[in-house]
């Protein structure tokens, strides 16, 4: 890239950079040569830094009036609710901040499946993301657990009954994350410890996901390579800040619509009981967004391979540039994977909403139908399909379709009409 | 560096890893090993519960280590019923015999042996215990005969100190 060439004007610039490259870092930052058909779907890296920050900055603010004790955590929170000066707002802002956070990384991943991002030569870039999911996963069920409501003590107590399911050490390693025989006050403080932590680590790693990002630059809905800087490119700033500060305008008044007008919608009404270890509340659900990972773990009857099945739900993400065999990136030179796609969606969805339900009766016959077809989807038809299937040509560039003579014009007309 | 012979450096160097390691691990164990249960937590090994008030049919759950600890004062059908079923039917064979040796009276933990969840009373296909969490059914002697759950539900140390009361643990 050229901008090691890059020097300050200014004299006093020039002294510092020559000591400490930060200009040139921010140089970088700004001209960095941003595909030009970039659409909304490439947004949600942004959105995403957004939340985090503002988990990290909300999330400060909380813990300067949070109790981490069993005794008074309870009351400590409803005491911000009640007596904190906008300590309602503050909590409000956290409590579905995560929800949000979880709704723009579904995004961001489900981009990455359609246009096929995480193939090479960015498998780094997607594996450092599955990894920042799962400390988000990690990081968002140990915030639940902190108000100390009977959601909070029976979800950490089924989630961490699930190492139980090892063999032999099982028992062993969940006494030593209870620090006891039962969720009690230590597993309180060491859960509120690893929450605050966690967030910084994910914050490390997303410095780590955009630097492996800025190697080979942005992917793009054509999913070709593209020279850079060229014409296919236009500079991240004002082109791309420009673009990404207005999805983020459209995100924060979802965010708000939350905040503001149904601040309890996404959490459960049994979390505003105070915890009892006596008492299991009738219906245990995780949140919204652990819910499909929740329904596979439901759906096989036994109770290793329930929480085998739900982990390698997860991990298998990781492995998923060598299990899409396919060399071409984007679905919409892929009219098969197209179709697979969006069944792959439907079924995740399915199985958000069965793990919602009940486990029995036909919710379980259908958890289980969906269950197999997610690892049908992985593990069968992704590598059968890039052997089999007869891929649509591919443009020579991004502005070769646009201004025409492209044997391919139709589909990028039509991918072009579907981003508007 | 074409020589392959052990020299005097090669041993400093394997010796220096080694110690090095015995002492990061020295340091390790007890970051680790702060997080088991704490003397305080441990010096709450047993309780003693008064049974005298309860009546036979009926539970009595207190709390032991945290967890909760079903006293269940059984009627006669229900031993009967505990006791006619055939050590095949069972996921985890156990006699009712050895699980209450005072047959009126079943100790255990109200834990469900499937993800720690307290099963509810007098519920489920076997007359038993419930659990709502993943549907696992229990029996009148607190075996799992459906259900997610792989094992019986847990029947701690406990002893009749006299008629009238049971120490736990």
């Amino acid at each position: 890239m050229s901008d090691h060439d890059y020097r300050p004007k200014s004299k006093v610039g020039q002294w510092f950079n020559d000591r400490l490259p930060l200009l040139t870092l921010a140089n970088h930052l700004t001209d960095y040569p941003t595909p030009k058909n970039l659409n909304y779907w490439w947004t949600f890296g942004g959105i995403l830094t957004f939340c985090l920050i503002t988990q990290i900055v909300t999330g400060l603010t909380l813990a300067m009036h949070y109790i981490a004790h069993a005794d008074m955590a309870f009351e400590s929170v409803e005491h911000i609710m009640r007596d904190v000066n906008y300590g309602w707002l503050i909590r409000y802002i956290h409590a579905n901040g995560a929800s949000m956070f979880f709704l723009a990384v579904y995004i961001h991943i489900f981009r990455s499946l359609f246009y096929g991002s995480y193939k090479s030569p960015r498998e780094i870039i997607w594996i450092l993301g599955i990894i920042i999911y799962l400390l988000m996963m990690a990081a968002a069920f140990m915030g639940y657990v902190l108000p100390w409501g009977q959601m909070s003590f029976w979800g950490a107590t089924v989630i961490t009954n699930l190492f139980s399911a090892i063999p032999l050490v099982g028992e062993g390693i969940v006494t030593w994350l209870w620090g006891g025989y039962s969720v009690d006050n230590p597993t309180l403080t060491r859960f509120f410890t690893l929450h605050y932590l966690i967030p910084f680590l994910i914050l490390g790693l997303v410095v780590l996901h955009i630097w492996a990002l800025h190697v080979p630059g942005n992917n793009n809905p054509v999913g070709i390579d593209i020279k850079k800087p060229s014409k296919d490119t236009v500079p991240f700033h004002p082109y791309i800040v420009i673009k990404d500060g207005f999805a983020l305008l459209m995100f924060m008044i979802v965010f708000a619509f939350f905040v503001f007008y149904a601040p309890n919608i996404l959490g459960h009404a049994d979390n505003y009981i105070e915890a009892n270890p006596m008492v299991t509340p009738a219906h245990i659900v995780p949140e919204w967004y652990l819910l499909p990972f929740y329904a596979i773990l439901r759906s096989v009857p036994d109770k290793l391979l329930g929480v085998v099945a739900m982990l390698s739900a997860i991990l298998i993400l990781a492995v998923l540039p060598w299990l899409d065999t396919s060399k071409i990136r984007s679905a919409v030179f892929r009219p098969l994977y197209k179709q697979f796609y969006w069944i792959l969606v439907a079924d995740v969805l399915i199985l958000g909403y069965v793990g919602a339900m009940p486990a029995e009766g036909l919710y379980l016959l259908i958890a289980r139908v969906a269950t197999a077809y997610y690892f049908l989807h992985f593990l069968v038809i992704l590598p059968v399909l890039g052997f089999k299937e007869k891929t649509l040509p591919m443009p020579l560039s991004i502005t070769e379709p646009v201004l025409g003579g492209s044997p391919n014009l139709a589909a990028a007309r039509n991918k072009e009409s579907k981003i508007e | 560096m074409s020589e392959k012979k052990t020299k005097r450096r090669d041993f400093l160097f394997t010796a220096t890893t080694a110690v090095g390691a015995v002492g990061a691990a020295a340091v390790v164990w007890p970051m680790i090993d702060q997080m088991n249960p704490d003397a305080s937590v441990k010096a709450l090994a047993s309780t003693e519960v008064d049974v005298s008030s309860l009546t036979p049919g009926n539970t009595l759950t207190v709390l032991w280590r945290g967890k909760p600890v079903f006293i269940r004062r059984r009627t006669q059908e229900e031993i009967d019923e505990a006791r006619a079923v055939k050590m095949e039917e069972l996921i985890h064979p156990e006699k009712d015999e050895d699980r209450a040796k005072n047959p009126e009276w079943l100790v255990m933990l109200g834990v469900c042996t499937h993800l720690g969840c307290v099963p509810l009373n007098d519920k489920g296909d076997y007359n038993g215990w419930f659990c709502p969490c993943h549907g696992s059914h229990y029996d009148t002697s607190g075996r799992i005969r459906k259900g997610p759950a792989p094992w019986n539900m847990e029947v701690p140390k406990y002893e009749f100190v006299n008629a009238n009361t049971i120490k736990i643990g």
